[in-house]
């Protein structure tokens, strides 16, 4: 990203930047630490969440390798049942919160705002705040690793009274649960002040003739998750409020012996928890709706409708979550309405999968990487959805609850769905993002070892399941019949694990020596494939305008209309002084880290430290406010092209 | 990109796709995901009220529901004032918006100071806490997240204020922003004695004491209050010309969406705490 060419700029406030006090004099560097720490760039942050998120991935991965070889033989004395219990919580929140999440915000933060023909989000600043304060809840959550309470070790879902004093401390002053609370606590505020921006930049951010119903289906699934995650995300931060109040003030919440309901909090959670379930899965649906037309070189089929689908399950997604609670006996109204409402919502998730086959059906495929990927999901993640299917029927549910039944299904959603979407997203925006591309033979190399492994892992575990072997479980004896599922499944893992290895050597290797990509690698026809790559700082040249759904494959068949506009439009925005720029900022840096101060203080139940990082949050958020978003202005001068958002030459102005 | 006009259209940023200026619509979308985040906790003071363990506080017996009320309802004119400020700030009127911005303060902390009376009283003469009945851990945490919400809004509204003073040459820039934060030290100072002098002059009428006792009490509260009122209108004078103006006024807006929201909400919560305890 620095071989950008020199750019003239100059700030607002040219006459007085001199004088402005040392305090909020805005950082400029373009390169090294600095740059990465103050950045407002949407690209560089979604780079850096994406390479957090595959740090945390290789982590969560490895969590999951220590507890399949505890499950490997029968009666394993591998692992401590307490290591055990902490290596499953963190592995699910891992995977949940710090891989998959974060991932997503990646893509939406990277590519979202190139789709929509903008220059950067609406909210620069409050962007990194969202990357930096992410941050700051994944160092609370494994914190626990390195000092004497250990991780969390109550299960992701941290059902109460499990978290209650009495049964969540080892020992006085274990406070693994106090960093549970509070790091999933940050978590939230970063999902929901990046999902606020998201939000206002699709709405509000378009580029002219960029209607909601040309939106490519991507941006489409990143406003819908972005939805659901602020209207999802406050009942688990009234969960956890009240979990944190009862742990650090006594109250009685989920206290029994005063009146408390521990069932409330499973109300609570899953409430939250059903939403995020497709807060994980629409973002790959989303990518998967940009993959499949590209290789199978048509326009998506029933775009509309793929749209509507995904807005209909966001919907419903708010009115299901008590399929996670049908064995505590709500009563049979509540759980024949859950059951129903469950079924309903597998019809918009099978009409988007019909909608891709429609897609691929008499197309031109063709069988690259990311298209390996991309089947894969589709077959994966339909398996995954038949046993859905077969939780929402209340009475076979019971059988299945808590079982490795469950465990298979859910896996098959979130890497035979999830991972696999997004791996595909990453082979599929890696030319885009850095300018070179992953060979064919490793990359499809790395599809197999992984799928072959995936299946070898979860397909056994349906049978565990149904054999009764219950989840969570650290030690099984040899005579329940579960021995060679086991064994099977481990080994599986450490083919999947070694096929997660050769993607990432793959993609190491391709980001220092990968053969160049060249611009528009795949003849895209979505408009981030537009600009050159790796994409100059500003996106765009010349802001694009758009007269159809697939906006750049049109541009490519409408050339002289659009170098004809383009000049037009470079002309109407040097007369207003060209491309406006958000200036850097230390402050939302600065904020991020009063806010993980007080978190950790909090944690530790210390209320003045917590005063404190708290004091030193707010004083970040008003030196932010006060310091003002400045900006600057850059001359990029397009030339009349083939390509008419290219950006030839930087003028000095 | 159109240059700037001569007048400010409020209702319309042709910046922006739809129209609507991004801050706005920030806070639509916040706010509507703290309905999310107040729906979760009132429903939990609701289930709980249907099941209250043995022994738990006979809760029409608890409140005052005319202290409620009025808080209420200096709550909703603060609400008044807020829509007052946004409207004179949109014509530009910098003076007037501060005085409605101060009076938004005021009215806001007299609410705040209603709900620090009635959590001591709760706790010291009918002896509900936090811990000792789901009561108490309902009611205290529903209602002191909302102060919370009406607290955030007033520091928001006192930095607002002194952020009109900001002033418009950019090159007074550093002494601008010492004054500034000296300006909300005062502020903060100010607010915590004069409470405190309130609350104490209170309790001295209930107990029936004397108010020369009060004066002996709280000479220092008292002074202290003084002096920080006198402060505030030293620092709340400035004749220089200011940078704050109608271009400000969707900052004044966004704010004011945030403190309208936080009065509905506590209508809602008057009516689903307090007044269904009278049904």
């Amino acid at each position: 990203m620095d071989t950008i060419a020199p750019i003239a700029q100059h700030t607002h406030e040219t006459p007085s930047a001199a004088k402005r006090p040392w305090l909020f004099t805005r950082p400029t560097a373009k390169t090294g630490l600095v740059s990465w720490l103050t950045t407002v760039d949407h690209k560089r942050i979604g780079t850096m969440y994406g390479f957090f998120a595959l740090f945390f991935f290789l982590v969560g991965g490895f969590e999951a390798l220590l507890i399949r070889i505890q499950l490997a033989v029968p009666n394993n004395t591998f692992l401590q049942h307490q290591t055990y219990n902490e290596l499953f919580t963190m592995h699910a929140t891992t995977m949940i919160f710090l891989a998959v999440m974060p991932l997503s915000a990646a893509f939406f933060n990277y590519i979202m705002p190139l789709q929509i023909g903008a220059r950067d989000v609406a909210f620069p600043r409050l962007n990194g705040f969202a990357l930096w304060v992410f941050l700051s809840g994944a160092i609370i959550l494994n914190v626990g690793w390195f000092i004497k309470s250990s991780s969390p070790d109550v299960g992701w879902f941290g059902y109460a009274p499990l978290t209650s004093v009495a049964y969540s401390n080892q020992f006085a002053g274990d406070i693994s649960t106090d960093l549970w609370v509070m790091g999933l606590q940050i978590l939230g505020v970063s999902s929901v002040i990046g999902s606020l921006n998201f939000i206002v930049t699709i709405i509000n951010l378009r580029a002219p003739g960029m209607t909601m119903m040309r939106l490519p289906v991507f941006t489409w699934m990143t406003l819908i998750t972005a939805f659901l995650i602020i209207l999802s995300f406050p009942a688990i931060t009234i969960a956890l409020v009240e979990l944190m109040m009862d742990r650090n003030f006594h109250t009685n919440f989920f206290e029994v012996s005063n009146g408390g309901l521990p069932i409330l909090w499973q109300h609570l959670f899953w409430i939250f928890g059903h939403p995020e379930v497709y807060i994980l899965i629409l973002p790959a649906m989303g990518i998967i709706s940009e993959i499949l037309p590209t290789f199978s070189r048509k326009p998506l089929f029933g775009y509309p409708i793929v749209v509507f689908s995904g807005a209909c399950i966001g919907f419903l997604g708010f009115g299901v979550w008590s399929h996670h609670m049908f064995t505590t006996g709500m009563g049979t109204v509540a759980t024949a309405a859950f059951a129903l409402m469950t079924m309903a919502i597998a019809v918009p998730t099978g009409v988007k999968i019909f909608n891709w086959i429609g897609t691929l059906w008499g197309g031109h495929l063709q069988m690259r990487t990311p298209m390996m990927f991309a089947l894969g999901f589709i077959w994966m993640f339909m398996m995954g959805g038949f046993s859905g299917i077969m939780h929402s029927a209340a009475p076979a549910d019971a059988q299945q609850q808590d079982s490795y039944f469950v465990v298979a299904h859910f896996h098959y959603v979130l890497i035979g769905g999830s991972i696999f979407a997004l791996l595909a997203g990453i082979h599929y925006w890696f030319p885009l993002i850095f300018g070179r591309k992953v060979s064919e033979f490793w990359g499809k190399l790395s599809f197999w070892v992984v799928f072959i492994g995936f299946n070898t892992t979860f397909f056994p575990m349906h049978f565990l399941g149904l054999n009764g072997m219950p989840r969570r479980t650290a030690v099984y004896d040899g005579n329940m019949g579960w021995n060679t599922p086991n064994f099977i499944a481990t080994i599986g893992a450490f083919i999947l694990g070694i096929g997660i290895a050769i993607y990432f050597a793959v993609m190491i290797y391709t980001y220092f020596k990968g053969e160049k990509a060249g611009r528009d690698p795949w003849d895209g026809r979505t408009l981030e494939w537009a600009i050159p790559n790796p994409p100059p700082e500003y996106n765009f040249a010349v802001t694009p305008s758009i007269h159809a759904r697939d906006a750049f494959w049109y541009d490519k068949n409408h050339q002289d209309e659009s170098a004809r506009e383009k000049i037009q439009h470079a002309r109407a925005e040097s007369a207003h002084g060209g491309i406006h720029m958000p200036s850097q900022s230390w402050f939302p840096l600065f904020t991020a880290i009063g806010m993980l101060i007080g978190s950790l203080f909090l944690a530790n139940h210390n209320y003045i430290g917590a005063i404190c990082g708290g004091a030193l949050t707010v004083l970040g958020a008003y030196l932010w406010a006060l310091e003002t978003p400045g900006g600057y202005h850059v001359h990029a001068e397009p030339e009349a092209s083939a390509n008419p958002y290219d950006k030839v030459s930087a003028a000095k102005h | 990109m159109s240059s700037h006009a001569a007048t400010i259209d409020h209702h319309h940023d042709v910046t922006t796709s739809t129209g609507i200026p991004n801050k706005k619509l920030f806070m639509w979308a916040f706010l509507a995901s703290d309905c999310m985040f107040f729906g979760a906790l009132i429903s939990t003071h609701l289930i709980y009220r249907l099941h209250p363990p043995p022994g738990s506080p006979v809760v029409n017996k608890v409140f005052s529901i005319e202290l409620t009320s009025f808080s209420t309802f200096i709550l909703l004119m603060s609400s008044l004032l807020m829509a007052l400020a946004v409207n004179a700030i949109q014509k530009g009127l910098v003076r007037s918006t501060r005085h409605h911005l101060l009076g938004t303060i005021f009215f806001g902390l007299i609410f705040l100071g209603c709900q620090v009376f009635e959590f001591t009283h709760f706790v010291e003469e009918k002896h509900i806490t936090l811990s000792n009945s789901i009561f108490g851990s309902t009611f205290y945490t529903l209602t002191g997240t909302h102060g919370c919400h009406v607290a955030i809004g007033v520091l928001w509204l006192i930095l607002m204020y002194i952020r009109s003073f900001k002033p418009a040459d950019a090159d007074a820039g550093r002494p601008w922003i010492a004054r500034a934060f000296l300006h909300v030290l005062v502020f903060a100072v100010t607010i915590v004695a004069g409470m405190a002098s309130v609350l104490g002059l209170i309790h001295t009428l209930q107990a029936h004491e004397s108010l020369g006792e009060f004066a002996h009490t709280h000479v220092a509260v008292l002074l202290v209050t003084i002096a920080g009122l006198a402060g505030l209108s030293f620092l709340g004078t400035s004749k220089a010309a200011v940078e704050f103006s109608e271009a400000n006024a969707i900052d004044v807006e966004s704010m004011g969406l945030y403190w309208h929201f936080v009065d509905i909400v506590w209508i809602v919560i008057f009516t689903a705490v307090y007044l269904i305890e009278f049904l």
